[in-house]
C-alpha cells in the first residue's frame, strides 16, 4: 500500500492517476450513456443539418457539438460511439490476452520445439504491420462486429505471448516451482497454482499498452469502412464520413477524434504508470 | 558477425514465408475466387473454366505450392482493376509510399531526437515539461484524425499548402508531419529516458574529470550512449509507419501502396492486394535487417557477443 | 609551496526536503611533490571533497557552501567553469574507484585516452593516438597499438584500471587525486596498481592525493597521512609518525583493524564497533564519540579543534580532547 502510495506521488503517478480518473470517466459515460437524456444518436434530422456547437459557458443548447451531415447530433454520437469502441477493445484485448498468455505459459513451459514454432509464429507475425494484417482479414472474413473483435485479439496474442514466455522461463527454475515438480504435482498444476500468479502482472501491463494500441487500430479501420458498420456509431466512422463536409463544418471532426485521442492518452498514463510501477524493463518492447 | 548475419538472413526469409503463407491461407478463407472474379449471373460452365484456369480445382497444398513458386517469381497474377501483372502495378505505386515513409522517418528521428535530447538538457524546466506534455499528446493521437486537423488549419483555413495530391514538395509537408508525428513523440520519449540514465553513468563523470567541452560530453559521452535504444525503435516504429501510411494516404489521397491496397480490397482486386502486402511485409523485415546490422555498429559489446 | 591550499571547505546535500552539512569545515594544503593519505570509513566525505574541488560534485542535490580551494594561487572553487575545465585532465588528473563503470563502453580505448591529448595539448587524432601508444606501455600494456581499437569491455578489471590511469596521467598532471583506485579490484592487481601508480609519481614527479579505506595502502605509499571523519579531519601527519603513535581513537582503531604487520603492540584485530554518524541528524560534540569507548564527557559536548601534538614530530596534528597514548598506557 505504502509502495502505492509512494509511486502515486511521484510525478509519472499523479499522470498516471489522471488517466485512470478519465478513463473511469468515459467508462461509466458509455456505460450509463443511454440514461443521459440525449438525443437519439442515429436519429437523422435534415432541417437540422450541420449545426455548428451550441454549447458556451452558461449552457448546452439544442446541440451542444453540433450535428453532422444528417443532421444527427454530435455528442450522443460520440456517446455511443464509446461504448461501441470500448466493448469491441476490451473484449478483443481480453481475448486476445488469454490466448497470448495461454500460449506463451505453454511455450516457455515446455520449451523444446512447440516453443520454437510458437516463438517462430510470433516473429512471422512482427514481421507483418499489424493495419496490414487487420485489413486483410477483415477484408476475408467480412466487417462484423464478432469479425472484427476476432481480427484486434488476432493481432494482438504476439506480445504477452512474448513477455508472458519470458516471464514463465524466469520463474521455471525457481525453487517452488522445483519443489512442485520434486513432489510430483502435475504440469497443470504447476502451471496454474505457481506459474500463472507470476505472470499475471506482466500480462496486466502489456494488456494496458495493448487496449490503447488496439482502440486506434479500431478507428482507423473503421475510417477506412473495415470495421465497426453503421447505424451502429463509431467514432473512426463519424472522422470518415465528416471528411467531406471538412471545409464547411470543422466540428463533425473535430470532437470524434478529441474522444479518441483522450481515450488514448488515458489508457496510455495508466499504462506508462502501471509499467513503471510493476516493471520498467518492460519499456522498451 | 558474418555468422550472425547469416542467421539473422535466414530469419528474415522464413518471416516472410510466414506472410506469403498468411496472405494464402487469408485469400482462401476469402471464398471461391472464381465466384468474386466472374461478373453475376455467370454460368456454371464458366465458373468450372475459370477455377481450372487459376488452378482452383486442385488439391489446397498444391494450390499452395504453386502460390508460393509464384510468389518467389513475384507472379501474384493479374490485377482485376488494371488487367495487369499485379506486382507492376504495386512497384508503380512504390515511389511515393517510398517519399512519404522515408519523409516521415526523417522528420520522426530528427525531431524526436532534438526534442528529446532538449528535454533531457533542460530536465526539470519548462521546456522538459512542454516537450513530454507534447509528445504524451503526440503518442495519443490518432493518424488520420491528426491530418484531418493539420488538413483543417493549414489547408482549409490557412490555405498555405494543398489538401492533398501528389505534386510537388508541397503536397509531402502535410502527410509527412502526420505520419512522422507518433515516431517523433516516441523517439523523444525513448530519448529523453534514455539520456536521463546514461547522465548518471560514472563514465559522464570521467570524461568531465578529462575536461572535455559540454558539447564532446553531451555528443560522445551521452548521446552517442543513449542512441542504441533509439535504433531498436526504429525498427519497430517503421511497422507503425507502413501500416499508418495506409490511413494516411487515404486521408491525402496520396497515390502510394497503402491506398492502392485500399481500393484494391474495395474493387475485390485480391491479386493486388496480396503483392501489395508481400512487398510492405519485405519492406519492413528488411528494415529490421539493417536495424539489427546497426545496432551491432553502435553497440561493440553486442559485436562481441555475435 | 603548497600547490593545494584547501580552506574552509563545507559541502552539503539535500535529499528529501532535508539538508546535511556532509562537510562542515576542511581545511588542508598539499605540498609540492608530496603524496597525501586521505583515509576514513566509506561515508566520511573523501570523495564528495574531491568531487567539490573539481566542480563534478552533482549539484544538485549537493551543494558548496563556502570554502577556497587555492591551487598554483588560483581558487579552484571560485573561477569559472570554462577555465576549471582548463585544469581538469590538464594539470589535475583525477582517477575513480570503479574501473568497470568508469571508461565509455561504446568508445574505443584509443579515442578515450586521446580524448584529453587532443583537448589540452592541441594533439590531432593521430597524434594522440600515437601518443596514446606510448601511454599503454608506460602503464604496462603491451601491444599498445592494438588494443588501442579494442572497447572497455575486452579488458579485465586491472587492465581497464590501468588505462584510467594512462587517461588521468596523459597530460602529465602537477596533481593526481586518485580516489580508491585498488578497491574494486583483487588483492594481487591491487598490488599492482600501488607499485604502478607509484612509479609513475616519481618518474613524472606527480603531487597526489591519495584517498583510501584502507590503512596498509596508505602505508605503502603516502608521506603524509591524513584521516577523516564525517567530514573531518581527526589527525594528520607525517605517516611514520601516525603509525608509530596514533592520537585520536579513530585512527587507533582503524590501525588495530589492520590484517596484518603495523599495529601498535598490544592491539587486536577487530572492526571498530558502532556506525559512521548519520549525516541528516548531527550531534553536537566529537562526531566519534558515540563509538569512542575512550570518549570524555567533553567529547559529547563540545567538538575539539585539530591542533598541534606536542610530544611529537612537527606537523602531527590531532583533534581529540584526550590524551590517547596516557590512557593506552
Ligand atoms: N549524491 C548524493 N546524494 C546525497 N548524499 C550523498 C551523495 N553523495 C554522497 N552523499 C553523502 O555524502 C557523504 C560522504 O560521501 P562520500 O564522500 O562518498 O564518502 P567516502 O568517504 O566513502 O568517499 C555520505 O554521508 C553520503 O551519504
Ligand atoms: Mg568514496
Amino acid at each position: 500500500m505504502r509502495a502505492v502510495w509512494q509511486a502515486l506521488t511521484r510525478r509519472s503517478g499523479w499522470l498516471g492517476l489522471f488517466g485512470a480518473t478519465l478513463l473511469v470517466v468515459l467508462v461509466l459515460l458509455a456505460l450509463f450513456g443511454p440514461w443521459l437524456d440525449l438525443p437519439d444518436p442515429t436519429r437523422t434530422n435534415l432541417r437540422a443539418r450541420m449545426v455548428g456547437p451550441t454549447i458556451t459557458w452558461f449552457s448546452l443548447g439544442a446541440h451542444p457539438l453540433g450535428t453532422d451531415q444528417l443532421g444527427r447530433d454530435i455528442l450522443s454520437r460520440i456517446v455511443a460511439g464509446s461504448r461501441v469502441t470500448l466493448m469491441v477493445a476490451g473484449a478483443a484485448v481480453l481475448l486476445g490476452g488469454v490466448l497470448g498468455t495461454l500460449l506463451g505459459l505453454i511455450s516457455g513451459y515446455f520449451g523444446g520445439w512447440v516453443d520454437r514454432i510458437l516463438m517462430r509464429l510470433v516473429d512471422i507475425q512482427l514481421a507483418l504491420p499489424l493495419m496490414l494484417l487487420a485489413l486483410m482479414v477483415v477484408a476475408a472474413l467480412g466487417p462484423s462486429l464478432r469479425n472484427l473483435i476476432g481480427v484486434l485479439a488476432l493481432v494482438s496474442w504476439v506480445r504477452y505471448a512474448r513477455i508472458v514466455r519470458g516471464q514463465v522461463l524466469a520463474v521455471r527454475e525457481r525453487e517452488f516451482v522445483q519443489s512442485a515438480r520434486a513432489i510430483g504435482a502435475s504440469h497443470s498444476r504447476i502451471i496454474l497454482r505457481h506459474i500463472l500468479p507470476n505472470v499475471l502482472t506482466p500480462a496486466l501491463v502489456v494488456a494496458t499498452l495493448e487496449l490503447a494500441r488496439v482502440i486506434v487500430l479500431e478507428a482507423g479501420l473503421s475510417f477506412l469502412g473495415l470495421g465497426i458498420q453503421p447505424p451502429d456509431p463509431s467514432w473512426g466512422r463519424m472522422l470518415a464520413d465528416g471528411r467531406t463536409y471538412i471545409s464547411s463544418a470543422w466540428w463533425i471532426i473535430t470532437f470524434p477524434g478529441l474522444a479518441l485521442m483522450l481515450t488514448v492518452l488515458a489508457v496510455n498514463l495508466l499504462g506508462d504508470w502501471l509499467r513503471d510501477f510493476f516493471d520498467p524493463r518492460l519499456a522498451v518492447r | 558477425m558474418g555468422r550472425f548475419l547469416l542467421s539473422r538472413l535466414g530469419d528474415g526469409i522464413v518471416a516472410i514465408w510466414g506472410v506469403v503463407t498468411i496472405v494464402f491461407v487469408v485469400s482462401r478463407l476469402l471464398g471461391d475466387p472464381a465466384i468474386l472474379l466472374l461478373p453475376v449471373g455467370a454460368t456454371e460452365e464458366q465458373l468450372q473454366a475459370l477455377r481450372a484456369g487459376l488452378g482452383l480445382d486442385r488439391p489446397i497444398w498444391e494450390q499452395y505450392v504453386t502460390f508460393l513458386g509464384g510468389a518467389l517469381r513475384g507472379d501474384f497474377g493479374q490485377s482485376f482493376q488494371f488487367m495487369r501483372p499485379a506486382l507492376s502495378v504495386v512497384l508503380e505505386r512504390m515511389p511515393a509510399t517510398m517519399a512519404l515513409a522515408g519523409s516521415a522517418l526523417l522528420v520522426g528521428v530528427v525531431l524526436g531526437c532534438v526534442a528529446g535530447s532538449m528535454a533531457a538538457l533542460f530536465r526539470g524546466t519548462i521546456v522538459e515539461g512542454v516537450v513530454m506534455l507534447l509528445a504524451l499528446l503526440g503518442q495519443a493521437t490518432p493518424v488520420f484524425w491528426l491530418g484531418l486537423l493539420l488538413i483543417l488549419l493549414f489547408a482549409v483555413d490557412l490555405g498555405l499548402l494543398p489538401t492533398g495530391g501528389y505534386d510537388g514538395p508541397m503536397s509531402l509537408v502535410l502527410p509527412a508531419l502526420t505520419l512522422g508525428t507518433f515516431t517523433t513523440a516516441s523517439i523523444a520519449r525513448l530519448l529523453r529516458s534514455g539520456m536521463l540514465d546514461v547522465m548518471k553513468d560514472d563514465h559522464v563523470r570521467t570524461a568531465r574529470a578529462k575536461g572535455l567541452l559540454p558539447g564532446t560530453v553531451f555528443l560522445w559521452h551521452i548521446a552517442r550512449n543513449s542512441l542504441i535504444p533509439v535504433v531498436t525503435m526504429v525498427g519497430i516504429l517503421a511497422g507503425e509507419l507502413l501500416g499508418g501510411s495506409v490511413v494516411t494516404e487515404t486521408v491525402f489521397s496520396w497515390p502510394g501502396v497503402g491506398r492502392l491496397i485500399v481500393q484494391a480490397m474495395e474493387a475485390k482486386d485480391f491479386p493486388v492486394v496480396q503483392a501489395g502486402v508481400m512487398v510492405i511485409a519485405t519492406i519492413f523485415v528488411v528494415i529490421n535487417l539493417f536495424v539489427d546490422l546497426l545496432y551491432g555498429l553502435l553497440d561493440p559489446r553486442i559485436r562481441a557477443r555475435r | 609551496m603548497a600547490l593545494l591550499a584547501i580552506e574552509g571547505l563545507s559541502v552539503g546535500f539535500a535529499r528529501e526536503g532535508r539538508f546535511a552539512r556532509v562537510i562542515p569545515d576542511l581545511t588542508y594544503s598539499v605540498e609540492a611533490g608530496e603524496t597525501l593519505g586521505i583515509v576514513g570509513e566509506s561515508g566520511s566525505g573523501k570523495s564528495v571533497h574531491a568531487l567539490a574541488l573539481l566542480g563534478l560534485l552533482p549539484q544538485p542535490p549537493g551543494r558548496i557552501l563556502g570554502g577556497r580551494a587555492v591551487f598554483d594561487g588560483h581558487d579552484l572553487l571560485a573561477m569559472p567553469e570554462a577555465r576549471l575545465r582548463d585544469l581538469r585532465g590538464g594539470r589535475i588528473g583525477m582517477i575513480f574507484q570503479d574501473p568497470m563503470t568508469a571508461l565509455n563502453p561504446v568508445l574505443t580505448i584509443g579515442r578515450q585516452i586521446a580524448e584529453p591529448l587532443i583537448r589540452h595539448k592541441a594533439m590531432s587524432m593521430r597524434q594522440a593516438l600515437d601518443r596514446a601508444t606510448d601511454l599503454l606501455a608506460l602503464v604496462g600494456i603491451r601491444d599498445g597499438a592494438r588494443r588501442l581499437s579494442q572497447y572497455p569491455h575486452e579488458f579485465s578489471g586491472g587492465m581497464r584500471q590501468r588505462v584510467m590511469i594512462a587517461i588521468a596521467i596523459s597530460c602529465e598532471p602537477a596533481l593526481l587525486i586518485a580516489d580508491e583506485p585498488t578497491t574494486a579490484l583483487d588483492v594481487t592487481v591491487q598490488g599492482q596498481i600501488l607499485d604502478l601508480m607509484a612509479e609513475l609519481r616519481d618518474r613524472l614527479r606527480m603531487t597526489m592525493v591519495w584517498i583510501t579505506h584502507d590503512m596498509g595502502v596508505v602505508a605503502g605509499i603516502a608521506d603524509t597521512i591524513q584521516v577523516m571523519y564525517a567530514g573531518r579531519i581527526m589527525e594528520r601527519g607525517p605517516v611514520n609518525a601516525v603509525f608509530a603513535s596514533p592520537r585520536s581513537a579513530y585512527t587507533y582503531g582503524l590501525l588495530q583493524s589492520l590484517p596484518h604487520g603495523a599495529r601498535p603492540p598490544g592491539g587486536r584485530l577487530m572492526q571498530i564497533p558502532g556506525a559512521p554518524p548519520d549525516m541528516f541528524a548531527p550531534t553536537p560534540g566529537d562526531p566519534f564519540a558515540p563509538r569512542n569507548p575512550f570518549a570524555t564527557p567533553r567529547c559529547h559536548r563540545e567538538a575539539p579543534p585539530l591542533r598541534a601534538v606536542e610530544d611529537s614530530v612537527a606537523g602531527h596534528m590531532v583533534a581529540a580532547w584526550y590524551d590517547l597514548p596516557r590512557l593506552l598506557a
